[in-house]
């Protein structure tokens, strides 16, 4: 099949998924309230999709591998302790930290700050090497987990409330508020992408290739870096963190469509991450009857399939 | 090596005295049979487990990293604890109580030779690139280990395991750790062949050594050593990177002294966090996870970036 008629299916996919989540049970008696509350949930999952689809994508483009995602690099992490760091500075029923385009900016900030400093290091000396920053990602993410760990054993159990619903994945208790302001940001976000997948085509030769062609690798590497940085605080914020799913939709996407053009990519890595999470979410919802958690479930499959690449040897 | 011991011996006697129940050498040399009770049934366990802990853990750490001949390599780092995770649900789950030692030392034994095998399969360009997938294999572990605990409402006791604690160790919960002791002697006693599988496969199986029979028993001695940490305390992260790291830095590559080295320092370490943890928010405690992440995160950035420096 072209790779047209395989985005055709895709966005079908994903087309039918969103109405069997709007649609099912709908009378003209309920719809106002039912569409009130569906309408966020699945605008959530289309955003969050399309973030980390998008940002994995680039991400691997850059550091020119097929492993690893902004999420393994302590993103999540971050995400979390900013969240509990709010709550212990404010308080968990303070207007202050119940204001959800307050806590969305502070991580937005935090996490923009966060690859700003790990960009620092990375280009510090001559010779730069992506995964030793990366590395310092991962440390730095288990040291958030356990100061939030740490914060967390002080806090009252009335505030530790307040910070548990972040701690996992989650598509029932969507915050409306956010999904309307962040669909503009995912917008421009993903069109700043979308204008540089020409830089992306080349980056993925190599980067001393790039080098040679004419790409300013520091700028684009810090550009990609603080895109991701707000596509991945836009999905967490949204849904809470999915450590795989990122990388289980970006091979997904290169193993469907051969292309290596990311004017392609970029729009079929967003197509496949919104067709498997609503997919997945339907499924898990009315054939498993909520027995398991999509996260748990997509964790599983992720890891399964990182291990065969591994012994497949398929890591760049 | 002499100032290490003389320290751990003064710190372990002063930790003996730091808690909430009373405790004087006034006492204890009036023969109170309170205070000797709450020394046997409770300090001297904890000094105990807290010793064990640290040196079985960096001694694990040190024979990993001779096996998978990488600098950052480490139970922590290579998926070890995490199957020993996975051993201890599928017990809950198949046996219906968390005992099966033999299936997490096995399960965890399984991982490790696993890992070993990729990192040995692979060639990478870059020795950092091993803990990280050292790191994300050891997610996989834990994330398949938590799809079981979450289909038999078993998270919960998969949390505790997450969170090292010694404050609650009693006399009679922590004897498996004494596993260490002989684990020990036998890896000094067995340690030039371990050196030797630390050069190379082809380096190894030229000397005339039975390289898979070595790698073998080196994976059995650091699995079932972290897995026995991990069981009883919890998870002591970056320990055993770190300890190796900062022995070899000032005492150089000899296996076999590096050995009891190892062991003090891990000792150490885990003694003075533990301390520290006891008395930074007196009367209460904080678990120890937290500040050895905090010390040892620090300390791993430090030496990936000095490995850095020296590299280029």
């Amino acid at each position: 099949m072209h790779d047209n008629g395989k985005l055709m299916v895709l966005a079908i996919t994903a087309v039918i998924f969103s109405a069997l989540f709007l649609g099912i049970g709908l009378t003209a008696d309920n719809y106002q309230y039912f569409l009130s509350r569906r309408i966020p949930k699945v605008l959530a999952m289309i955003i969050a999709g399309i973030a980390i689809g998008q940002s994995s994508l680039a991400f691997q483009t850059i550091t020119h591998n097929r492993i690893l995602t902004p999420s393994i690099m302590g993103f999540d992490s971050l995400y979390l302790f900013t969240k509990v760091l709010v709550v212990v500075a404010f308080g968990g029923l303070s207007s202050i930290a119940m204001n959800s385009y307050f806590n969305f900016a502070v991580s937005v900030v935090a996490m923009l700050g966060f690859s700003a400093l790990l960009f620092g290091f990375y280009f510090r000396g001559e010779r730069q090497n992506l995964m030793v920053l990366l590395l310092l990602g991962v440390i730095l993410g288990q040291v958030f987990d356990s100061s939030s760990s740490f914060l967390i054993m002080l806090m009252d159990p009335n505030e530790f409330a307040s910070v548990q619903a972040s701690m996992f994945a989650s598509f029932n208790n969507i915050n409306v508020d956010l999904v309307y302001l962040s669909t503009p940001l995912l917008l421009l976000a993903s069109w700043r992408l979308y204008r540089l997948n020409r830089l992306l085509d080349v980056f993925w030769l190599d980067k001393d290739n790039a080098v040679s062609l004419g790409v300013d690798v520091k700028k684009v590497t810090l550009q990609i870096l603080m895109l991701s940085a707000v596509l991945i605080s836009i999905s967490t914020a949204l849904i809470g963190p999915l450590l795989f799913f990122g990388l289980l939709v970006t091979n997904l996407t290169r193993e469907i469509f051969k292309s290596y053009q990311h004017q392609v990519l970029l729009t079929a890595v967003s197509l496949v991450s919104v067709a498997s999470l609503l997919s997945g979410q339907w499924v898990v919802e009315n054939l498993f009857g909520f027995s398991t958690t999509l996260s748990v479930v997509i964790n599983f499959i992720g890891g399964v399939y990182f291990l065969t690449m591994l012994l497949r040897n398929k890591i760049v | 090596m002499k100032t290490l011991s003389w320290t751990l011996i003064v710190l372990s006697v002063l930790s003996l005295f730091v808690g909430i129940g009373q405790l004087s050498v006034v006492d204890l040399v009036h023969g109170d049979s309170k205070s000797w009770q709450l020394l046997i049934t409770s300090r001297l366990p904890r000094l105990a487990a807290v010793l064990l802990a640290g040196a079985g853990l960096s001694i694990a750490g040190l024979i990993m990293q001779q096996i998978s001949q990488n600098r950052f390599a480490s139970p922590s780092t290579s998926g070890t604890i995490e199957c020993a995770m996975l051993g201890y649900v599928l017990s809950l789950v198949i046996f219906g109580d968390g005992s099966q030692l033999w299936l997490i030392f096995a399960t965890s034994m399984l991982g490790t030779l696993l890992f070993v095998q990729f990192i040995n399969r692979i060639q990478f360009k870059n020795a950092v690139f091993v803990p990280l997938v050292g790191i994300i294999f050891g997610n996989v572990v834990s994330s398949i280990a938590t799809f079981f605990a979450y289909k038999h409402d078993a998270v919960q006791n998969l949390s505790s395991w997450t969170v090292a604690n010694f404050a609650n160790l009693l006399q009679g919960d922590y004897e498996l750790l004494y596993v260490a002791i002989p684990f020990a002697l036998f890896s000094y006693l067995y340690a030039t062949r371990i050196s030797a599988v630390g050069l190379g496969k082809d380096f190894a199986v030229n000397l005339g050594l039975n390289y898979q029979q070595v790698l073998i028993i080196g994976v059995l001695l650091v699995s079932v050593m972290s897995a026995s940490v991990v069981m009883i305390v919890g998870k002591l992260p970056f320990l055993g990177l770190i300890v190796p790291n900062l022995v070899s830095r000032f005492y150089g590559d000899n296996l076999r002294r590096n050995i009891p080295l190892t062991a003090l320092l891990g000792a150490l370490i885990v003694l003075g966090c533990d301390l520290l943890g006891r008395v930074i928010i007196f009367p209460y405690e904080l678990p120890i996870t937290n500040i050895i992440s905090l010390v040892g995160g620090a300390v791993f950035v430090f030496f990936i970036l000095q490995g850095e420096k020296n590299a280029r």
